[in-house]
């Protein structure tokens, strides 16, 4: 197999990690707070595009839209009135508050919806193979390579050309020192918060041909996440968006060329990187 | 709050034996997964039951049956184990049944031995799963049943020579690799690439395990995953890159194109060839009058697959042991009367339960996907009738013992 | 001994009454309960597991998702050497576990013990999904997914069954064993490397500072703890027969990690309190309503994580703070 049907494929694979995952990255960052409920905001935003498709008829872009909204005005109603009161608690509340909100949602999902997986119609423009000149690829991973990458560099301005991002970064860094500045913090977390879950909600729609889609997806891939968060680097999204995108095509490649202990090879290479660089790839020392 | 799910069969008035019917009440022990990764199973053969049980009300000739059913919850074993030694010690069941994955039944093994329950596998397609204990009788399926199939006809039907076999990692994976290999060699084929494809617990990204295997230019490409989302994957993951221009056939046992998720699979799955003992397409009239009541009962479009089918057959051979016996469990008698039972009206053809080593003996049926009236549908194009366990037969492995 | 002596003994290990309580309910339990033993081994099994965990996680101050590798290291030992090497006796199976357990756990914690917080979380976690991808690899060993069963043991002390179907022997014997593991946490907790640990939780910086040997302390007492975890898998082989790779399952370390938080961690009877509630309610639960009671379960630890710091302990002394300020 050629090197770039590898890498596309490679990459398009890491685009659906980076896009549920930096949601992740951000509020752990920004909050310290430990989210393992994330991935369940993922699955309830595929579950809202499937829905909305199949009963409201809405096209996929619009079902994708409308997940990120229905998701992050649920984010904000959780973290206003649940959330919120863990801020000061230790981080294994968090993870016990955390877990017990997933199994909650796995268990709601199941009993509203049914236990199968559900299946995301693509459109018909995303289907098949486009022709790229030097390469003919399946559609729907250069898709989510070019929304990944714009999503990317949404978020880069966003961060470092805004006066909000602004404000973001430095409460990542110094909580204290940006409260003591006059900012208003927690704005910025309910505010980020919507943000990464929305972003996790279009991660779930989006992703689901190559993730799948059932009540148990938060559970399966919440290693994964944690993963790609760590080898990041906490609150970088430059860091997450390299980080996924690494172990997106570190995966796929050895998948073909050691499909015996292709996973195996993920988990040591991972071992190995963060011994010899505990705080990820854009962290900072000392996280 | 109930503890037990009670099932009460309704009395027909006139056409029951009208003296003595002493009617006692048999407890029957379910055991499947209601939650977790393998709820949607559970789900299939929770239904095949009650559709059994709801078609063939004098089943039972008259006597009550009482489900206990318990949630096995995940597939280590551990769970299915307390469940199945609470259901013997404490509800003091007749007989268990259920049982989606493999290491379930094998954990419940010593169990049931132990006890002397006779237990009815509904699922666990481990092959040597029946060795464990006498007590064991099983009327779903092992891997070998289609895989060896498969692997015949591939080399007879389809005539094909080189295969690469493509297997997700783990042991119905390995059987199914097993199994194929020694039906396709055996008729001379030749399996050229055997690709382990990750886990049966994600769904991994299919393309770089498909790409090696289109390299290798086969003339079929034999491909087992857990029935589920990784189906639906495969195919659309066949489809996007070019194999079938390119010459390759895809094959595979039907798990493959479990019949509720088919129509998710869409027009790529056109001309996909598998060889299974259940589609939901069989045109025989006790799966026809199946799938009607199924989807009166769950919606029009639900449909009955192979799980649902062997709940349905797993009852058929628990009432015959019931009526047989009329009512009174002795486990050495039940299991006298499952060996050689046979059952004409499955809706996957006749069917029988192997006295020699209580497994199930079933037709295999080739079936080609084609899209007819708008919808994918399972064309017949062969079958191989009373098809045993390979691996017990040829003793391969762990089935000698 | 004399009642003096037994006095100062139990004074410096500050004993209470009530400790013995816990002993008497698991007994009266065995008698109470006898049909539910096998769930019942599975409760002591979890506890003593649990208990490892409170070692590292409540006393040392050390977060991981990775315990499991040493309970499947122990599980995985035990297994092998009566599949393979035809050693089935029980004890020495025992001690064995907790060698192989420790052994791992001592390599691996003066690895990964650099680190802290997230990054020792996936660490901890990588290490034990590695051992899960291996034990899969070598199916030819640990007999993979479906794993070994029928895995049998000679009699303990060549006096007592194992008993398959109702769990008896097993139930004590894993009482006994949770005895002797709380013993030993329960001195070692008390003890002035105890009290060390508590500082290294509390306060690196200046432990650091006063010259201890903070790393050297903390690779010793994951160790002690892996052996522990070790022995708890060792004792769940030997009771159920089987061995798969569930043992070395993410759900396994995350399930042992929510109980110790739910009983409350860095207080010795936490582990008890946790798993009892834990797995009755979800043993309830699954038997009334075999599909939603995740539900239940899911709000319960919502809950306890809103209302108590530091799990149903922490519930326990906010309700004694509540009624002696009254």
């Amino acid at each position: 197999m050629d090197l770039a049907s590898i890498l596309l494929g490679g990459l398009a694979a890491g685009m659906v990690l980076f896009v549920v995952s930096v949601g992740l990255s951000v509020t752990m960052g920004l909050m310290g707070f430990v989210n393992l409920a994330h991935g369940g905001f993922a699955m309830l935003g595929g579950y809202a595009v499937v829905l909305a498709m199949r009963h409201w008829g809405l096209p996929f872009s619009a079902a994708l839209a409308f997940g990120f909204a229905a998701i992050a005005a649920l984010s904000v109603l959780l973290e206003r009135t649940l959330y919120a009161r863990l801020y000061r608690a230790s981080e294994l509340d968090q993870v016990l508050f955390t877990i017990g909100l997933v199994f909650v949602m796995i268990a709601s999902v199941t009993l509203a919806v049914g236990p199968e997986s559900q299946r995301v119609e693509l459109p018909a423009w995303l289907d098949g193979q486009t022709d790229l000149g030097f390469l003919r690829y399946r559609s729907y991973s250069l898709a989510l390579i070019a929304a990944g990458t714009l999503l990317m560099l949404a978020l880069w301005l966003g961060f470092e050309r805004t006066r909000t991002g602004a404000k973001i970064r430095a409460a990542v860094d110094n909580r204290r020192m940006a409260e003591s500045l006059g900012v208003d913090v927690g704005r910025l977390f309910t505010l980020t918060f919507a943000l990464g879950s929305g972003l996790a909600a279009v991660g779930g729609g989006l992703g689901a041909e190559i993730l799948g889609l059932d009540p148990q997806y938060p559970l399966r891939y919440l290693a994964y996440f944690l993963i790609v968060v760590a080898v990041g680097g906490l609150g970088r999204v430059t860091g997450v968006f390299c980080a996924a995108l690494l172990i997106g095509v570190l995966d796929f490649t050895l998948k073909i060329y050691f499909p015996k202990g292709g996973t195996m090879f993920i988990y040591m290479l991972t071992l190995g990187f963060l011994l010899a660089r505990p705080q990820g790839l854009f962290g900072k020392r000392g996280t | 709050m109930n503890t037990k799910t009670t099932l009460t069969l309704a009395f027909t008035a006139a056409s029951l034996i009208a003296a003595g019917a002493q009617a006692q009440t048999v407890k029957i022990g379910v055991v499947l997964p209601y939650t977790g990764v393998g709820a949607e199973f559970g789900q299939q053969v929770d239904r095949g039951i009650q559709m059994f049980l709801k078609l063939n009300p004098t089943a039972f000739g008259g006597h009550k049956v009482e489900l206990v059913k318990r949630d096995s919850k995940n597939p280590s074993g551990a769970e299915a184990k307390t469940a199945v030694q609470e259901l013997i010690a404490q509800d003091k069941v007749d007989l268990l049944t259920g049982f989606i994955y493999s290491p379930d039944a094998i954990a419940s093994a010593p169990l049931v031995s132990a006890a002397k329950k006779p237990m009815v596998v509904m699922n666990a397609g481990t092959a040597w799963i029946t060795n464990l204990s006498p007590m064991i009788s099983r009327v779903s399926f092992s891997m070998w049943h289609s895989g060896h199939a498969m692997g015949e006809a591939a080399a007879k039907l389809l005539k094909a020579k080189t295969a690469v076999v493509g297997y997700s990692d783990f042991p119905p994976g390995k059987d199914s690799l097993d199994a194929f290999m020694r039906g396709f060699e055996a008729h001379g084929g030749k399996v050229v690439d055997a690709i382990p494809m990750g886990g049966p617990g994600q769904v991994p990204d299919f393309t770089p395990f498909f790409q090696r295997a289109k390299d290798r230019k086969p003339d079929v490409f034999f491909v087992f995953v857990p029935a589920g989302d990784h189906a639906v994957s495969v195919v659309k993951t066949y489809a996007a890159l070019g194999m079938r221009q390119a010459g390759i056939k895809l094959i595979g046992p039907g798990d493959i194109t479990q019949d509720f998720k088919l129509q998710a699979m869409g027009d790529d799955a056109v001309g996909l060839i598998t060889m299974h003992h259940y589609n939901a397409d069989l045109d025989n009239a006790a799966n026809r009058r199946l799938v009607a009541a199924w989807r009166q009962e769950y919606g029009a479009n639900a449909v009955p697959d192979f799980m649902g089918v062997q709940g349905y057959d797993g009852m058929a051979a628990i009432a015959h042991a019931v009526t047989a016996l009329k009512g009174s469990m002795d486990p050495d008698k039940v299991q006298a009367a499952l060996k050689g039972w046979k059952y004409a009206d499955s809706p996957r053809g006749p069917i029988s339960i192997d006295p020699a080593t209580r497994d199930i003996v079933m037709n295999e049926y080739l079936s080609e996907l084609v899209k007819k009236d708008g919808r994918l549908y399972q064309k017949n194009i062969g079958v191989i009738t009373a098809v045993k366990d390979m691996c017990k037969e040829l003793k391969q492995g762990k089935c000698a013992n | 001994m004399s009642s003096a002596a037994m006095h100062e003994l139990a004074m410096r290990h500050r004993l209470q009454w009530w400790e013995a309580l816990p002993w008497a309910a698991g007994l009266a339990a065995f008698f109470l309960f006898p049909n539910y033993l096998a769930f019942g081994t599975q409760v002591l099994v979890t506890i003593l597991f649990a208990l490892s965990l409170d070692l590292v996680l409540g006393y040392a101050g050390i977060v991981t998702l990775g315990h499991a590798a040493f309970f499947g290291a122990g599980a995985y030992a035990v297994g092998m050497l009566a599949a393979h090497a035809g050693w089935n006796e029980p004890l020495s199976g025992l001690v064995a576990a907790a060698l192989v357990a420790g052994l791992l756990g001592l390599v691996s914690g003066w690895i990964l013990l650099r680190t802290h917080g997230l990054t020792l979380l996936m660490l901890t976690l990588c290490t034990m999904a590695l051992l899960e991808q291996a034990a899969n690899m070598f199916s030819g060993w640990t007999g993979g997914f479906d794993g070994m069963p029928g895995l049998s043991f000679t009699p303990i002390l060549g006096l007592f069954e194992f008993d398959v179907l109702y769990f008896r022997t097993q139930y004590l014997y894993a009482l006994a064993a949770l005895l002797l593991g709380f013993a030993v946490v329960r001195v070692l907790v008390y003890s002035p490397f105890g009290r060390s640990l508590t500082g290294i939780r509390e306060n690196l910086l200046r432990m650091h500072a006063v010259g201890a040997p903070v790393r050297a302390r903390q690779v010793l007492v994951y160790a002690i703890s892996a052996a522990l975890a070790g022995v708890a898998g060792a004792v769940f082989v030997q009771a159920t027969g089987y061995v798969n790779l569930a043992v070395l399952g993410l759900e396994r370390a995350a399930g042992v990690l929510i109980i110790l938080i739910l009983g409350g961690y860095g207080r010795l009877y936490g582990a008890f309190v946790g798993a009892l509630v834990y797995m009755l309610l979800e043993h309830t639960l699954s038997k009334a309503y075999p599909t939603a009671w995740q539900l239940g379960l899911g709000l319960t630890l919502m809950l306890v994580a809103l209302f108590a710091r530091n799990g149903i302990f922490g519930l326990g002394d906010a309700l004694r703070r509540r009624w002696s300020a009254r």
